[in-house]
This record gives C-alpha cells, sequence and structure tokens, in this order.
C-alpha cells in the first residue's frame, strides 16, 4: 500500500479535485444532498456507512437501467442455448438419441434455461460494475484522513472538481451553509 | 428496516380496518349466488342421463380449486411464522381469514367423498386389473376415507390454531402468543407438505390410478400457492377500494406480493415442466398414457393456452417493477392466472373422464361460481368477525413502514 499520507511526487503544484463535506448526521446528510441536486451539480456523491432510505430521492438518483442490460443479455443467452444445441445436434453432428427428433425443444429447455439464467446473472453482474464506473482503484478522496470514518459513523458529501458548476469558493460555501465540515481534495 | 430520520409508524387507529356493515352484505350476495350456482348445477346435472357423474367430476375440478386457494393461505401464515417476517404482517389476517375457510371445506368435501364411484375408478377395479390390485392396500375406500378425514381435520385445525392466536393477540397484544405461533411453524409446515402431497395423490391423481407422478403433490402446491398469492392481492385492492386498509397495506406492499406472484407462477412451470420432461424423456407408455391424452387434439390446444396464458405472457407482464407497483396491473395479472389456475385444473383431473374432446358446458361454468360463492361467503364471515389487520403484533409498525429499495 501507498502511503497515503504522501502526495504524488509532481512537478507542478497540487491540483484541486473536489470539495468533501462531512456531516455527523443521516439527517443532515439527507438536507445536505437536497441543497446540493436544487443547486444544480451533477458530478458528486453522497457516502455513508450504511444504506439510507430516501438517499436516492434527496440526490435525484433516476432508475437504473440495469434491468434492461438484464433482460437483454437473459434472452441473448436464451438464444444462445437454442442455437448451440440445434447447430450441434441437428445440424453440425446430427446424432440421434433414445429415438427422440434431432431437435426436439423439450430436450433443449433445461440448457436454454441455465444459459438464460448464466448470460442474466453475467449481465447483471458486469454491468452493474460498468454503470458504477467500478473497478476504480483510486480516487482523491481516499487521501483525506477525515474521510475513513465514512465506513464506521460519519456521512459525507464529494463534488467533483471538474462539475460544471464547481467554483473553489461558493462550492464550499455551500457546503458549509448546510452545516459539512469542509476540506478540499488535492492531488 | 429503515435506519433513518423516520420512525415506524404505529397502527392507524383512525384508518377503517373492520368489514363493518360490508361483511354480512358479502356473506349474503355471495352466498346466496354460490348456493343458487350450486343447486343450478345439481339441475342441469340431474336432466341430463349422465349429469350427475358429470357434475361429480366437474365438482372436483372446482373443489381442488378453492381447496387450493384455502390451503396456499394456510402455507402463507405458516411460512411468515416460520421466517420470522416482519413485512407481511399487514397481510397476514387476510391469509389467516382464507384459511380459516378450510373448516367450511371439509363440508364440500362431502359431495366428492358421496361420488367415489363416479370419480375413482379403483373404486371398482377389474378382475384382471393387476396394478390396481397391487395397490389395493393403500387405494380402498376405508383407508380413503380416514385418510380424507385426517388431511381435513388436520387443516382444519392448523388453521384455528394459527387465526384464534392471531386474534386473541388483537386485544392483548401479547408477544408470547408470537413466540408460541412461531414455534409451532416449523412441525406445521412438515405436517402441511405431508398432507397436501398425499391428499393430492388421493383426490386428484388417483383418479387415473394406474398412472403415478411423484411430484404431482408439489404441481398442485405450486398452483395453489400461486393462486392463494393473487386472490389475496385482489381481496387487497378490493378492500382498498372499499375505503378498508388503505394507508397500512401500501405500495410496497403489493410491490412484495406482486414478486411472490411472479415467483411462484414460474414455480408452477418449472414443476409443470420437469414432470413433463422426464416422462417425455423417459418414454415409458406406463407414465406416456396420461400426457398423451392431455396432449393431443383440443386439450393439446389447452396446453399451449397453459404455457403461453399461465407462463410466458404473466413473466413479461409482471416482470417490471412498475406492474406490481401499480394496483390495477397487478390486480388485471392476478385476476387473469386465478382463470388461468383454473384451467390448469380443469386441464388436469377432466380428460381422465371426457377422453379427446372438452366437455366444457354451462355445468363447469355454474359448479365454478357456486364453490367460489360459497367460498367468498365463508371467507367474509370470518373477516366480519375480527379487525382485518393484527393490530396487536408486536411486528405491526415494522410491517406498516416496509419500503422497497
Amino acid at each position: 500500500m501507498r502511503d497515503t499520507q504522501t502526495p504524488i511526487a509532481t512537478s507542478e503544484s497540487p491540483q484541486l479535485c473536489g470539495v468533501l463535506a462531512e456531516f455527523e448526521t443521516v439527517d443532515a446528510l439527507l438536507a445536505a444532498a437536497r441543497r446540493v441536486r436544487e443547486a444544480g451539480f451533477a458530478r458528486w456523491d453522497a457516502h455513508a456507512p450504511f444504506p439510507v432510505h430516501g438517499l436516492d430521492e434527496a440526490m435525484g438518483i433516476r432508475r437504473t437501467r440495469l434491468p434492461w442490460i438484464v433482460l437483454a443479455c437473459g434472452l441473448m443467452g436464451v438464444l444462445v442455448g437454442l442455437g448451440l444445441q440445434w447447430w450441434t445436434n441437428a445440424v453440425d453432428y446430427p446424432f440421434l438419441i433414445s429415438g427422440k427428433p434431432l431437435f426436439s425443444w423439450p430436450a433443449n429447455v433445461p440448457v436454454i434455461f441455465e444459459l438464460g439464467v448464466l448470460f442474466a446473472a453475467m449481465g447483471a453482474f458486469l454491468g452493474m460494475l460498468v454503470l458504477n464506473r467500478l473497478p476504480e482503484w483510486y480516487h482523491p478522496v481516499l487521501t483525506s484522513e477525515r474521510f475513513r470514518r465514512a465506513t464506521s459513523d460519519r456521512f459525507f458529501i464529494v463534488i467533483d472538481a471538474d462539475d460544471p458548476r464547481f467554483d473553489r469558493r461558493g462550492t464550499s460555501e455551500l457546503l458549509e451553509s448546510v452545516g459539512g465540515a469542509v476540506e478540499l481534495l488535492e492531488a | 428496516m429503515p435506519m433513518s430520520h423516520e420512525m415506524p409508524r404505529s397502527a392507524d387507529r383512525d384508518e377503517p380496518h373492520r368489514l363493518g356493515a360490508l361483511g354480512p352484505r358479502v356473506v349474503r350476495v355471495a352466498g346466496g349466488i354460490g348456493i343458487a350456482a350450486l343447486l343450478a348445477s345439481v339441475v342441469l346435472g340431474s336432466l341430463q342421463p349422465d349429469g350427475i357423474e358429470r357434475l361429480s367430476r366437474t365438482y372436483l375440478v372446482s373443489f381442488s380449486y378453492v381447496l387450493s386457494l384455502a390451503l396456499g393461505a394456510l402455507f402463507f401464515v405458516i411460512l411468515q411464522h416460520l421466517t420470522r417476517s416482519g413485512w407481511s404482517v399487514v397481510l397476514r389476517r387476510l391469509a389467516e381469514t382464507f384459511a380459516a375457510t378450510l373448516c367450511w371445506l371439509a363440508i364440500l368435501f362431502i359431495p366428492v367423498a358421496l361420488s367415489v364411484r363416479s370419480l375413482y375408478g379403483w373404486t371398482q377395479p377389474a378382475a384382471d386389473d393387476a396394478l390396481l390390485a397391487w395397490k389395493q392396500p393403500y387405494l380402498n375406500l376405508p383407508f380413503f376415507y380416514v385418510r380424507a378425514a385426517v388431511y381435513l381435520v388436520l387443516w382444519a385445525a392448523l388453521a384455528r390454531f394459527f387465526h384464534s392466536r392471531s386474534t386473541r393477540q388483537d386485544g392483548s397484544g401479547e408477544p408470547a402468543l408470537t413466540l408460541s405461533m412461531e414455534r409451532w411453524s416449523a412441525p406445521a409446515m412438515i405436517l402441511y407438505a405431508f398432507s397436501v402431497t398425499f391428499a393430492a395423490f388421493d383426490w386428484f391423481m388417483s383418479t387415473d390410478a394406474h398412472w403415478f407422478s411423484t411430484i404431482y403433490g408439489v404441481y398442485y402446491f405450486a398452483g395453489s400457492v400461486m393462486g392463494f398469492l393473487a386472490l389475496m392481492a385482489l381481496a387487497a385492492i378490493a378492500l382498498r377500494r372499499a375505503g378498508r386498509l388503505t394507508r397500512s397495506i401500501t405500495i410496497d406492499h403489493y410491490h412484495d406480493v406482486g414478486k411472490l406472484l411472479f415467483g411462484f407462477m414460474c414455480f408452477w412451470a418449472y414443476i409443470a415442466f420437469s414432470q413433463y420432461m422426464l416422462i417425455w424423456y423417459a418414454n415409458i407408455p406406463e407414465e406416456t398414457a396420461w400426457l398423451v391424452v392431455r396432449q393431443s387434439g383440443p386439450w393439446g390446444s389447452l396446453v399451449i393456452v397453459l404455457s403461453v396464458g399461465h407462463f410466458v405472457l404473466p413473466f413479461f407482464g409482471l416482470m417490471s417493477r412498475s406492474a406490481k407497483r401499480r394496483t390495477t396491473v397487478l390486480g388485471l395479472w392476478a385476476a387473469w392466472l386465478l382463470v388461468m389456475h383454473w384451467v390448469d385444473l380443469y386441464w388436469l383431473l377432466m380428460p381422465r373422464w371426457s377422453g379427446e374432446h372438452i366437455p366444457f358446458g354451462v355445468i363447469d361454468v355454474t359448479c365454478l361460481i357456486g364453490l367460489v360463492g360459497v367460498f367468498i361467503a365463508a371467507a367474509a364471515r370470518v373477516a366480519a368477525r375480527h379487525p382485518l389487520l393484527c393490530v396487536g403484533d408486536p411486528r405491526l409498525a415494522e410491517s406498516i413502514a416496509l419500503e422497497n429499495a
């Protein structure tokens, strides 16, 4: 592990990556998230040690598109399962098994079912990673000493510096005005 | 459990949570229609030469239908205690109520018990029928009646156990009652599983006594639970329209019932196909004879209707989150699946007697309306005596505060 206290050695001066605000309660986090959303920010996130009901609504996160990806993958698995058995059993290498037709659907259903489930599960897992932009090995927020409590007893909002509405003073003041303890993130 | 700013609400005392005047009205109307329809069925039956036999057979189909709904309810109640569920407390009284009709269904079994000779060929086996002779130690009338009595008494007792304790808790709020129901839920579930399996063997599978399928009981069970979940969704929607339980049963509860309905609908398809595929693959005449009748001619078309209507359409129709969260959409699918469930049982039982053609006629409809009417009247009679909500349950507040992610 790299020592997080030591900044990466660069010739340039440290660059501002974003602003971090710490809150002590869920209510403060939810109230702050509503304000940040109303202010029109797009590139920001909230962090909490446990799932917080109502946080998605407060942040204005729209429902995930993942189910559609899973459905498409599942249907693809069905087609692959059907095609595979049709090609191998009925076309490429016809082989008579217990007097059944070469292409008989009841025998194909278990493989179709399993491949449908497999593809859907893979689609759910990989789709989740891609939509969450994971894996992400490093984020500037990890340099903050304060942020370590995000896994135990504190709540955070982080606004990225590349958000179109971001400006150093204004954004910090907004987060302070909703009761956050603000820290600038540099890397 | 929500861990956030909002404390769970406790029972909403202002919300109408009793049937009130609606109870006796439902009993009168449903019971009146039901009894009239049953009488009409008897009249229709006696007009034809072999009409009474015909009636006994369609009666068995519709009896298996209402019985399955009550048994599905009993399963739901036992399962909630077995898993110590909090989310379902606002719905549990509905299930307890439908399960409590099992003592009435024991009375409705009497016509079946009286018409064993037209229903079960094993009661008059041919002299040279070695297979039935071999099965005789199990398939004989005295033992059949003893077993039937055991199942019916057991179900009525289980339903009464859970219903009476739960309603006693309405007044006292005593947590010990919950604990005792939870303690008994595991043995109750084991007894339930065996009794439903063997009742399905005895009453429905043995109509075709040469044939057997070990998964038959599970098949009946899968349809039962699906049918009950559809019924519970419709009952909750009907109560909401009538201004009862408008706040306690929230969209999140409908959503969860919709998920279970979807799940058990798929489970039915899975079991139905499992039964079919093994018989198809092994291709042993002893087993295939049963399917040959059911997949040829008009009955074969019904297989397609069931595959599409009982699985493919509702699979896509109930899949999305928004379908399960809209009471109209959920209600339409629930009603559709309740129809399909009856078609399934008709397909399961009727070909034994009708051969190649589908004998569907007015008598099937009147008999179904009759039994469903009596079933609803019995449920409304039980429901009218108690709150529609487990108002004394320690987990009521937790249930009302349910939130789906």
